[in-house]
């Protein structure tokens, strides 16, 4: 097992060497295969993860650690516990979906091979980010994913991607870039960057001054990740712009990074700080809720509304109730962040999934290019629309439910040392947002799914094809399983989240 | 007291370094006379050799514990000390010590005058620079850095600190035929000039002030000053001197010569300018600061923490808006000059000395990257940032190496190495308790990451009209490119061999 996390990160390298090494003619022709069967391999390392891992242990396994620079005290440390595995399967799963669905969909902007290189390196950087049990290698990986990223915004993304693909990187580095100083700070009082170490220790060492401002650099770094409300403008431009695999890892792991940093870094490091800064958390989260949904709204409703967009916004709404759930400091709010990130990656990354395939068919992703009634001209992919709307809105029975509504519970009996009454009214206004993100949702399918179409010019629409159907079915399927039986993500984030948050 | 008791026994290996560097000055000189045209270009290979013999001692010394040469004799110290304080109880009155910290310094120069003699060896008949004063001047330059990093006492400093710059205002001269060359010259010069003597001044009121030109012993009268009546002349001393650094190592407000000199300079002098001296710039801070001045860390460190807050901000700020790749290298060595001031502004002494070797591992790793930077502009011809659009069509490896440098000076991954001289840099920061000083920093990271990704953009963008049609460059470049790329490579996987260094 300690192997299987360092061939996680050696095998997508091993891969962009094989690019690099082949003669270029040929790794121009199969560099999306070999995307595809480093991705796979990384995958079914993942799926023997999940079958190794003791589920009844806490704390971290298969840990790996080498003593990389001490005069910095910097551990290359990694290690997979509860928190951290639903997510390195996610990030594994999507990945190699992406790299499957590139073999057919390459997105025009430049070579294949520089494309494929680039996914590989963003692999490394989102699986490593999971995997770090020491801060500054944490930040290290959390740096990796920053410029294949913008790459592969900049280079093949839609109309304004230069300018997405530097907002983007700037914010984000800006958030990143204050968030070190944020462990650094803890640092100074520890001399340690060990993750477990810290959970236990830095409580006691750090003074409460210090905690508080060391808490809030790195709360800053983590909510323009996640994105939080007033931090978030880099993710529309960046997602509507990116290409679909780019907007579906953007979506679906990358936001994931902030959550886990407040989940697994900033709350168990500083619980003494926590409380001053929750509820602000949860204030903006709740913001961004409401406002993710109106701007959802508005964009329905206006004729040349982008549905990238739109899905993009709703990211915001969704990463909303994430923050409640974190800003609640409850165990059961830390398993609805969790929860509910993984099912956004699912669902979202699905979104993009079908979005990105209207374009392909229409060349655009405006409400009124796709036109109407794509139930009568490809009912299957205008069902599969209808299911991810359904799933996104939060359907009891699909995996967007349970996330949400354990952010609202957990909102209702906050943490020790917060005021229930702000709370429950937080949750409430949260729980207004929840109609919203149906009423835009809805809109979405009447405006795309349903109703006669408008005029003769519309053109059929080619339905479902085979590649689309092999990649969209293992997130439906997850989809389902997670709404369905909640407890198998639950079930795995649970244990470690008690601990963690022992003495929060 | 006799008179053997006055002499200063000298130890040669410790000097060694200096000396062979400054005798293969003067062989070089006359080599080039007694060579016949067609075999100038061997005076390049003279010099590289002559720099890598003197590498030789330093290697030699690294493992051992030195203890120092041109020691005052027991007996001359209570002559020397005018009385002040007990002479017995003096530290450190040796002038020149080669310990860990000065052969740091010392390979630091000799390696990165290797990489300028290689970027220049092809390019000196098309410049049309007059090959044996180049390397005389150079080498001369480089033994007044050798000598700086392991000077220990004010007057060594400042001899050493002129033996650095007088032969590169000749070197910044040196296309003779070019108007902006003599004007960058004359600027760098003019304020050199200036700045030496604000340091001279700054010396003599320390030495005024503490009756010594040893750093240790002036440090134990500093200290012992701290209630006296003459302190504050020993402040204002000591401020003037840190002034003269300030020059060197172009923190503003002390920066404007900076981007016209390099600007005019041949393209391996503004390297050499912005790597080997101030590399001797910031050694002669560091000594001053972490010795002579230690007790006054309390009055030199916000000082100097403003320094550094402003020198990045505007060094990045002004590189936004440049147009020509000289001018940018330019403002960004100053802005990340401020950088490596961070950890020098430390309040107290525990934390500056546990800091301390941030600083001097940034300087490494800073050299590795902006050599190679340096080097790919040498090898493209053209310094204007249009030229360098779809560069990776062209020249694939050395776009690719360019890319490289500049993401490790924006600290970026895969730019690992400058990723860990930042972080250390702002576990400094945090570490001496200046938390705004490490904001101001994110802040600077995130301008300068700006204008270090929209050159690599550049770089594999579409060619259009303005981009340079370049052929290979000569073997000496290439290898040049070569072992800067091969030292960052090096200090990004294995960042401990900088960072552990001192």
């Amino acid at each position: 097992m300690n192997a299987l996390l360092l061939a996680m990160l050696l095998v997508p390298a091993a891969g962009i060497a094989v690019l690099y090494l082949l003669p270029q003619p040929l790794a121009e022709r199969s560099a999306t295969r070999i995307g595809f069967y480093a991705g796979g391999v990384v995958l079914a390392l993942a799926v023997v993860l999940a079958c190794v891992f003791k589920y009844a242990r806490t704390g971290y396994q298969g840990t790996l650690d080498w003593n990389w620079i001490p005069a910095l005290h910097i551990r290359f440390h990694l290690g997979v516990d509860g928190i951290s595995l639903p997510l390195i399967l996610l990030t594994a799963l999507l990945s190699a979906l992406c790299f499957f669905y590139s073999i057919r969909h390459m997105p025009e902007g430049g070579s294949r091979r520089s494309y494929t290189a680039l996914l590989l390196l963003l692999e490394i950087g989102m699986l490593g980010t999971f995997m770090a049990a020491d801060l500054i290698l944490f930040f290290v990986f959390f740096e990796i994913v920053l410029l294949p990223m913008w790459a592969l915004i900049a280079s093949w993304g839609g109309d304004g991607a230069k300018a997405a693909a530097n907002k983007f990187i700037l914010y984000t580095l800006l958030g990143s870039a204050v968030m070190v100083v944020g462990f650094l700070v803890v640092f100074a009082y520890t001399d340690s960057f060990d993750i477990a170490w810290l959970t236990v220790h830095a409580r006691g060492d750090v003074p409460k001054s210090a905690a508080l401002t060391a808490f809030a650099l790195m709360a800053l770094g983590f909510a323009v990740k996640t994105p939080m409300f007033p931090l978030h403008t880099w993710l529309p431009d960046a997602h509507t712009a990116a290409p679909t695999a780019g907007s579906v890892l953007l979506a679906g792991v990358l936001l994931k990074m902030g959550t886990y940093g407040f989940v697994r870094i900033a709350v168990p490091i500083l619980p003494q700080a926590a409380p001053t800064y929750a509820p602000a958390l949860a204030a903006f989260g709740v913001v961004g809720v409401i406002y993710g949904s109106l701007a959802c709204l508005s964009i329905a409703r206006k004729p040349d509304g982008d549905l990238k967009r739109l899905i993009a916004y709703s990211s915001i709404g969704h990463m909303g109730f994430v923050l409640l759930g974190i800003g609640s400091l409850t165990t059961v709010g830390m398993n609805a962040a969790l929860f509910a990130s993984v099912a956004h990656g699912l669902i979202t990354g699905l979104l993009f999934f079908l979005v990105g395939g209207l374009k392909v068919r229409v060349h655009s992703a405006k409400l009124d290019d796709i036109g109407r009634a794509l139930y009568r001209r490809a009912p299957k992919y205008g069902v599969l629309i209808a299911f991810a709307a359904m799933a996104s809105l939060g359907l009891p029975g699909l995996a967007g439910f349970w996330g949400e509504v354990l952010a609202l519970f957990s909102a209702t009996k906050p943490g020790s040392g917060l005021r229930q009454g702000s709370y429950i009214a937080m949750a409430s206004i949260a729980a207004l947002g929840l109609v919203l993100t149906a009423t835009y949702l809805l809109a979405v399918v009447r405006r795309v799914c349903m109703g006669p179409a408008a005029t003769a010019s519309e053109e059929p629409v080619t339905e479902l094809t085979a590649v689309e159907t092999a990649t969209w079915t293992p997130l439906i399927l997850l989809t389902l399983l997670a709404g369905l039986w909640p407890a198998v993500v639950l079930g795995i984030t649970n244990p470690a989240v008690q601990v963690l948050m022992k003495g929060v | 007291m006799t008179i053997s008791s006055l002499v200063q026994n000298v130890s040669y290996a410790q000097i060694a370094a200096p000396l062979i560097v400054a005798a293969g000055a003067v062989a070089v000189l006359v080599a080039e006379v007694f060579l016949p045209p067609r075999r100038k270009p061997l005076v390049s290979w003279l010099s590289l050799l002559v720099l890598a013999g003197a590498a030789a001692p330093d290697i030699a010394l690294w493992p051992g514990r030195t203890v120092g040469t041109f020691c005052m004799p027991r007996s001359a110290v209570g002559l020397y000390s005018l009385g002040a304080g007990t002479p017995q109880g003096l530290p450190g009155t040796c002038s020149y010590v080669a310990d860990r910290f000065a052969l740091i310094f010392q390979f630091i120069a000799l390696a990165g005058a290797f990489i300028v003699v290689l970027m220049s060896a092809a390019s000196m008949r098309r410049d049309r620079i007059p090959t044996g004063e180049y390397h005389f001047l150079l080498l001369s330059s480089v033994t007044g850095v050798l000598v700086l990093a392991a000077s220990r006492d004010l007057i060594t400093l400042t001899i050493a600190l002129e033996t650095v710059s007088l032969p590169a205002f000749a070197l910044v001269g040196l296309k003779r035929w070019s108007g902006r060359s003599s004007e960058a010259a004359l600027k760098f010069f003019l304020v050199s000039v200036a700045s030496t003597g604000v340091m001279l001044f700054g010396i003599s009121l320390v030495y005024g002030a503490t009756g010594n030109v040893h750093f240790g012993p002036v440090a134990v009268h500093l200290q012992a000053l701290s209630g006296g009546p003459i302190r504050h002349l020993a402040y204002l001393g000591a401020g003037l001197t840190l002034v003269g650094f300030g020059f060197k190592v172009s923190a503003v407000p002390f920066h404007f010569w900076t981007p016209d000199t390099y600007a005019g300079a041949p393209v391996p002098i503004a390297a050499y300018l912005s790597v080997v001296s101030k590399a001797a710039g910031f050694a002669g801070l560091i000594l001053l600061t972490g010795t002579a001045f230690s007790p006054l860390l309390n009055k030199t460190g916000p000082l100097l923490a403003v320094l550094a807050a402003l020198t990045m901000s505007l060094g990045n700020l002004v590189a936004l808006r440049q147009r020509d790749a000289v001018r940018l290298l330019a403002w960004s060595t100053i802005g990340q000059a401020g950088y490596i001031l961070v950890p020098l502004a430390a309040h107290d002494q525990g934390s500056y000395t546990k800091h301390i070797n941030a600083s001097i591992a940034y300087i490494i790793m800073y050299a590795a990257m902006n050599l190679g930077a340096f080097a790919v502009v040498h090898s493209v011809h053209t310094t204007s940032l249009d030229a360098y659009r779809g560069l990776a069509k062209t020249r694939p490896l050395a776009s690719a190496a360019l890319a490289f440098f500049l993401l490790c000076l924006a600290g970026l991954p895969p730019g690992l190495m400058g990723l860990f001289a930042k972080v250390a840099v702002f576990g400094a920061a945090a570490g001496s308790h200046l938390v705004w000083l490490a904001v101001v920093m994110a802040v600077n990271v995130v301008i300068a990451l700006y204008y270090y990704l929209s050159w690599t953009a550049r770089l594999f963008a579409a060619p259009d009209a303005a981009t340079a049609a370049i052929g290979r460059s000569p073997a000496t470049l290439r290898f040049a490119i070569g072992l800067t790329v091969l030292a960052s490579v090096l200090f990004s996987v294995w960042p401990q061999s900088a960072l552990g260094a001192f």
